[in-house]
């Protein structure tokens, strides 16, 4: 036999029952299932055989972020070594980068980690798989200077205010990643924006994100854009200064494609976020008025520019806060395009919109679920 | 007519923590989030409502037999209002510094629900030394919600107690920024629904044991 699994098995009285560790039963049963399927079976119809839970379904989500994380550590370690003026090859950028982003994530996942079970062993529910990817989310939206207390501090809280008040995984009416940044945000704006974006160990060589240019003298924002290095090419790629998921385009794209290929994310919030965005950017575009600033900078810099697509890729599809209906979701997809642009554009207060629209339209996700479902209804033939 | 100590422990109890405006009562809210960016503000915005609070619940008390029920809300409206601007004209006489600070809100105690609800849920049917005490303890109840909230959003939020900065220098070298959302109203939010979410569960674990 299994070695691994006689150790589970030999073990497990000890967690159920009367056990002696019967209060850590949460945290046997999830060790267990990391390693194998779960033994629990449906004992009432109706029976849907699938191989398919939530741990795997996660699981999903976790490779589909490989591309932007790894992408990721290796940018933070590039840009680093330009600000130091020097070009770091591949391996030296990904263990400069690596120094930076690993313990981001280790203190993301420890301390939600540790929020999980303790809810887990009070609340007597299962250690649910979806911090896995909320533990994951949460440190690629930072900056890789972000101070690691605040890490620890917002975890906290997107865990327990995002998801345990309201009951746990499932429940949650926001994004716990995107709550956790939020907070972050509003709490320490000086670790979350100005120029912080490049990790270096030098002081005062730090540059600003592309959302933060603005044109002067009178030259159009896509000059503006690419005298200070922010080229279409290079937003699409991601060798730009930002939190540390966000900057490749192309990254968060084969993510978004492995998604909707194993049908984790849904397409139509994906499609529906990048149609509302092209319309609102042209519209802003063909407006007189805003000369240099984002107003102008036209669709294609609003997509690859900033962390539109991976908000809008990961976060706005998490099937929990997004909403159940086709429709709604289309619905859902546009409007978290357009708040993305209208925030960038018409407000000064905000660089960037992607996380605040992302927010508005969770909270308004039963809305539209429940509209679309009224307008259903209105539509039969009613008492037949 | 006074009655045994324990009838007033227990109208007192009631008040400050069993059924305390703000984490049981839900009300009050309002100037909870506004008044409670500083110690200060917040102490004396308690101070004024206990007062308004007990001497309104005590004067409706005493009419409550002459009162008729159909225009009721007018006479006790009537009564908080006068001593909602005694209240503000004592406050501009003498700490004028801080009747600035609160501005509108000290006049707003007139439409602050608990002074309303303590009336009409206490007063109407007590008499009036029960409902003084009961005007007092709900009076207290919300000044120690509105005390601790705004100690742990001025300490966190500006790193102040009383006005006065008390995070030592050396933390700020090393790192500790202030919690800017404890400055704004969305501060005062989270702490009062965690305070609510403690207050439920220790009842709870108390309800259990019994």
């Amino acid at each position: 036999m299994n070695p691994l699994k006689k150790l589970f098995d030999q073990n497990e009285p000890r967690f159920t029952g009367t056990g002696k560790y019967k209060k850590f039963a949460p945290l046997f049963e999830a060790t267990k299932t990391f390693f194998f399927f779960p033994s629990p079976k449906t004992l009432v119809m109706p029976f849907i055989r699938d191989h398919l839970d939530l741990k795997r379904y996660m699981s999903f989500v976790l490779i589909a972020l490989l591309p932007v994380l790894i992408f990721g550590i290796y940018n933070t370690g590039f840009q680093s070594g330009l600000a130091l003026g020097k070009e770091f090859g591949l391996v030296k950028s990904f263990l400069t980068g690596l120094s930076y982003v690993l313990p981001i994530i280790i203190v993301s996942y420890g301390v939600g980690f540790f929020w999980e079970i303790l809810f887990a062993v009070i609340r007597k529910h299962k250690i649910s798989e979806g911090f896995l990817v909320t533990g994951i989310l949460f440190p690629l939206t930072l900056p890789a200077t972000i101070p690691l207390w605040q890490v620890a501090l917002g975890i906290s809280f997107g865990v327990i205010i995002g998801k345990e008040v309201f009951g746990g995984t499932g429940r949650n009416i926001l994004n716990p990643a995107l709550t956790a940044r939020a907070f972050i945000f509003f709490s320490y704006p000086i670790s979350m924006s100005g120029n912080i974006w490049v990790a270096n160990t030098v002081d005062g060589l730090s540059s600003a994100t592309a959302l933060a240019v603005t044109a002067i003298n009178g030259e159009s924002i896509s000059h503006a854009l690419s005298t200070a290095g922010f080229s279409l090419s290079n937003l699409f790629l991601g060798f730009v200064p930002g939190s540390i998921g966000e900057t490749s385009a192309l990254a968060c794209l084969l993510g978004a494609f492995f998604l909707i290929l194993t049908r984790i994310a849904n397409f139509r919030i994906i499609l529906g976020g990048i149609t509302g965005l092209i319309i609102t950017a042209i519209l802003f575009y063909i407006i007189p008025e805003g000369q240099g600033t984002w107003a102008k900078a036209g669709p294609l810099y609003h997509l690859f520019a900033g962390g539109f697509l991976f908000g809008i890729c990961f976060m706005a599809t998490d099937p929990v806060s997004a909403p159940g209906t086709n429709a709604g979701r289309w619905t859902f997809g546009i409007l978290i395009g357009f708040l993305t642009v209208t925030i960038r554009v018409v407000n000064p207060a905000f660089v960037e919109g992607t996380m605040l629209a992302i927010l508005f339209m969770n909270v308004f996700a039963p809305l539209v679920d429940h509209l679309v479902i009224k307008y259903k209804n209105s539509k039969r033939i009613p008492n037949v | 007519m006074l009655k045994n100590k324990t009838h007033y422990k227990e109208i007192l109890a009631k008040g400050i923590w069993k059924e305390n405006p703000v984490a049981y009562q839900v009300l009050g809210i309002c100037s909870a989030l506004a008044v409670t960016v500083k110690m200060s503000t917040a102490i004396v915005m308690a101070v004024a409502l206990t007062a308004v609070t007990a001497f309104s619940s005590m004067i409706i008390s005493s009419l409550r037999k002459k009162i008729p029920s159909n225009i009721r809300i007018i006479v006790e409206l009537a009564v908080i209002a006068s001593l909602v601007i005694v209240t503000d004209e004592i406050l501009k006489a003498f700490f004028y510094d801080i009747s600035k600070q609160l501005s509108i809100f000290v006049g707003l105690i007139i439409t602050n629900c608990i002074v309303l609800g303590r009336a009409e849920a206490f007063a109407l049917a007590n008499d009036p030394i029960d409902s003084f005490v009961d005007g007092i303890a709900n009076g207290i109840g919300y000044g120690l919600i509105l005390v601790f909230v705004a100690f742990l959003r001025e300490l966190l939020g500006t790193g102040k107690f009383f006005g006065l900065p008390v995070i030592p220098q050396v933390l700020f070298d090393a790192g500790y920024q202030n919690m800017g959302l404890m400055v704004l109203a969305p501060g005062a939010f989270f702490i009062i629904g965690l305070i609510i979410w403690l207050k439920n569960s220790l009842a709870g674990i108390s309800h259990e044991k019994k």
